[in-house]
């Protein structure tokens, strides 16, 4: 090799010193302004949700029958709803809920998923047959009924929620990491690693997961936002938070009925949950390409 | 007025790391009838310059900074899209390198040839086809009316390339423009291909611009010849006067790298022997031509050494090896039909030689490199190492085996682990096998084997994606020789390679099989690459090994018909 190539290779290398994958993820995602400042918003948000309701003074659940409906002001930040409550705690409030709903509901399925769709498109043939079917059976369960199946059963349960609906989305996240470590399974470099004697665990947590990683964080990042307007579906069928507990879903559901005579009701809590959903969405496409290291120079 | 005249091009794409000169104020010009070869490695902007001329790329990144493509008294450079449109498929067609993908898989074929003459000529549907059937036997296709209406995936990929063809043609345009249109095809297609193109352009009285990196297609086909480098235009003249007394310092070194049929190189030469790349601070670029070159040359060639007197004894014996695929039979069953992609071949292969294992695509010689080292499970037969049987071993016994018997494969892209970085990948293989005592060791180790291949301690930290093809075999080549193997089979794996960086890893593996006693497999289409490497050749066909002969003799008196149809396919110079 010539001198210099040498010479311009090396000047690459001197700009980049961090050798472990999630350093430069790291490095590679503050690069990314977008991708950054969803995740500032994001922990804006979520630290509020956590820390605001211990801090104000009004409770969410406290009614004010004489102030009812009043509009957004000093006293109320966002507004009262129909029995009086302050909205601005109620958003706080219900912001926890929903997104430890949707973030315990996605862990769930991330593992569940990731762990079931990459052994069967690893293990392939029979073995992948047979776990594909189970998952097309699950599938063809109908969701509505086997909630409200567990609710009766179980009786009405905040964990119950988390699980059942977990349980529900890990069938899709199991599909696609199948299809992927299928693909990945032809590689080339798989082939070598199993020319190279290397063990099917080895295999399977260093070359094929982190090359998962992609899709399954993207798909993850959608199915958190899934998993929040799922949450306000069963709440409005009455089976998931019940009043005077809140959530953004169920804030938005209440809100859309009493959009014409305060609109506030709707607009606050909407809000929220949109921003918070776009800023999700935004890191998710940012984390993907920063996990990507071929994303690095451009 | 000439009938095609390029002048001053520039072609720049932009991108958010700087700007890349693909074409870099280049001139040439092709006369009514003409095949005009553009021959060049990758990157050196042939194919955007094909591209630039029927205004294909993608705008932006690309920008015609420059220059003019007159072509009947219009400039295609500053024609307004529309017009443009009009010109292509009707007045300037293009036929592209990978027939597999260039077919719409749901439309029969006769609806996608007729489909230029329905769009420009207004033809109603029956005559169009009418017409594409006449095409289509024209190009070749036998029983053109019964196989019309068939669908791509019915067609072998030279079958398809003749298609592609007829659909060029069909319009009876003046210009065609081919993009490496036989890369992706056997030696045997790409002749019948190539004679083709020839008869059809007298009947057509149509020019050609014949893109390829392969000197020996352009020699087989072109009257005048373009070479590209770096964006450049190094030389251009009538083929025969180039190859006999080529100018360029660049086109030397490219005709002298590769080893051809009557190749007399030991070592072979490579592109930088010939010439000094000067890179200036603007960017640009210099190129020198070297003093020494004719003693370099003559230094390269060393006598073979003869192979017969000193037989070492064998290291790898394959006896009756069979693979049959069982396509899958669905969840409940079904019939279908067993496939022998390797029919009971028997191979010997002495300890430090090379065997060289030739056939066209399908034969099974892949399948069999792969079933050699039990990376597929043979159905019958045996492999026997060392005079072990390894299909007789346990698993555990199987993974020592691994750290003698590795493989490199053909394309160095997709075999390494985007995901980890240099150091990493070369470590792993030695932690897996308890080779180094400790982090210090192994890294030291890692450093010795990227020297080994011509790379250095500066590239440990990144990732694969940051080298070329040729580095990135190297860095393959290492991982292999992280264990410490004996034996290696090395699938196709210069093919994808472009002739100058072919050399250079052909010459490092003849290099690693002196120094370390290697015994390689050396599984290749490419005849001349496997006579330069390979002390004895097996030639495959259907799964079968049809002849196996010491590599000299078998050129030189190849027995069966298929060899010699083989040898006589490879385009000579």
């Amino acid at each position: 090799m010539s001198i210099e190539k040498t010479k311009s290779l090396h000047s690459i290398s001197e700009s980049r010193d961090g050798s472990s994958l999630w350093k430069d993820a790291w490095v590679r995602l503050r690069a990314n302004r977008l991708a950054t400042l969803s995740l500032y918003f994001f922990i804006l948000v979520s630290s509020l949700t956590v820390v605001g309701p211990e801090i104000i003074s009004t409770s969410y659940e406290e009614q004010d029958l004489n102030n009812t409906f009043a509009s957004p002001g000093s006293t109320h930040f966002f507004g009262t709803d129909n029995l009086g409550r302050d909205l601005f705690a109620r958003v706080l409030h219900g912001g926890r809920i929903s997104l430890a709903v949707g973030f315990l509901a996605t862990a769930v399925s991330l593992v569940i998923g990731v762990a079931y769709g990459m052994t069967s498109g690893y293990l392939g043939g029979k073995t992948d047959a047979l776990m594909m079917r189970i998952v097309d059976i699950l599938y063809s369960l109908p969701f509505t009924i086997f909630v409200i199946l567990l609710m009766v059963l179980f009786g009405r349960n905040f964990i119950l929620l988390f699980s059942a609906i977990g349980a529900v989305e890990w069938l899709t996240m199991a599909r696609i990491t199948r299809g992927q470590t299928l693909s990945l399974k032809q590689a080339e470099f798989i082939e070598a690693a199993h020319a190279l004697g290397y063990s099917h665990t080895r295999i399977l947590f260093r070359h094929i997961l982190p090359n998962l990683l992609g899709p399954v964080i993207v798909y993850a990042t959608l199915t958190v936002p899934a998993v929040m307007l799922l949450e306000a579906v069963l709440s409005f069928l009455g089976l998931g938070v019940q009043a005077p507990m809140s959530s953004w879903g169920s804030l938005i559901k209440e809100g859309s009925e009493k959009m014409d005579i305060a609109p506030w009701l709707i607009i606050f809590p909407g809000l929220f949950f949109s921003l918070t959903l776009l800023a999700l969405n935004f890191l998710g496409d940012g984390l993907r390409d920063a996990l990507d290291p071929k994303s690095a120079k451009d | 007025m000439k009938f095609l005249e390029i002048k001053n091009l520039k072609t720049f794409f932009h991108t958010r790391s700087g700007t890349v000169r693909a074409v870099d104020d280049i001139s040439f010009s092709i006369e009514k009838g003409d095949i005009v070869g553009v021959v060049g490695e990758s990157g050196s902007g042939k194919s955007v310059t094909c591209h630039t001329i029927l205004g294909l790329l993608p705008q932006p990144p690309a920008r015609v900074e420059g220059g003019s493509i007159h072509f009947q008294g219009n400039d295609l450079v500053d024609l307004p899209k529309p017009a443009l449109r009009a010109l292509r498929g009707k007045r300037i067609s293009m036929v592209f390198q990978d027939p597999m993908s260039c077919l719409n898989p749901f439309i029969t074929i006769v609806d996608q040839v007729a489909e230029p003459l329905i769009i420009h000529d207004n033809l109603p549907r029956e005559k169009a086809q009418k017409q594409a059937i006449e095409m289509m036997s024209k190009v070749g296709i036998r029983d053109a009316e019964k196989r019309a209406h068939s669908f791509p995936h019915e067609f072998s990929g030279g079958m398809r390339q003749r298609v592609m063809i007829a659909m060029a043609l069909i319009t009876k345009p003046d210009l065609l423009l081919a993009d490496e249109p036989t890369t992706a095809l056997d030696v045997t297609v790409q002749a019948k291909i190539l004679k083709i193109l020839k008869s059809l352009r007298k009947e057509f009285d149509i020019s050609v611009l014949f893109i390829t990196h392969d000197l020996g297609v352009v020699a087989e086909i072109a009257d005048r010849i373009v070479v590209m480098y770096r964006g450049k235009i190094v030389e251009q003249g009538e083929t025969k006067e180039i190859f006999s007394n080529p100018k360029h310092p660049y086109v030397k070194g490219l005709l002298a790298c590769r080893p051809t049929l009557d190749c007399k190189y030991e070592t072979l030469p490579t592109v930088d022997d010939f010439l000094d790349t000067i890179e200036n601070e603007d960017g640009s670029i210099e190129i020198r031509e070297k003093e020494n070159v004719k003693s370099t040359l003559e230094g390269l060639v060393e006598e073979k050494p003869t192979s017969e007197d000193e037989h070492t004894e064998p290291l790898v014996e394959v006896q009756n090896l069979t693979v049959c695929f069982c396509p899958s039979k669905g969840f409940l069953g079904g019939k279908k039909e067993d496939v022998r992609a390797v029919d009971g071949i028997d191979l010997t292969i002495h300890r430090g030689k090379t065997l060289g294992l030739v056939g066209e695509s399908g034969c099974g010689k892949t399948t069999a490199g792969r079933a050699i080292l039990h990376l597929i499970r043979p159905t019958a037969g045996e492999v026997l190492y060392n005079g072990k049987c390894l299909g007789d071993l346990p698993k555990e016994t199987l993974l020592e085996y691994r750290k003698k018997m590795q493989i490199i494969f053909q394309d160095p892209y997709a075999s390494l682990n985007p995901r980890l970085t240099i150091e990493q990948a070369l470590t792993e293989p030695m932690l897996v096998h308890n080779i180094g005592n400790s982090s210090t060791n192994r890294r030291e180790r890692v450093v010795n084997l990227l020297e080994e291949v011509g790379l250095s301690s500066v590239h440990l930290l990144r990732y694969p994606h940051e080298f070329s093809g040729g580095q990135r075999q190297r860095i393959c080549v290492a991982r292999a020789l992280a264990v410490e193997p004996e034996f290696i089979v090395c699938d196709e794996c210069v093919s994808a390679m472009d002739v100058s960086v072919q050399a250079q890893v052909l010459n490092l593996m003849k290099e690693l099989q002196r120094k370390r006693a290697l015994t390689y497999l050396f599984i290749s289409h490419d005849l001349s690459v496997v006579k330069f490497i390979s002390d004895e050749v097996a030639v495959m066909q259907g799964g079968k090994i049809i002849e196996f002969g010491n590599s000299q003799d078998l050129y030189a008196n190849p027995k069966e018909n298929y060899t010699r149809d083989l040898i006589a396919a490879i385009p000579s110079t």
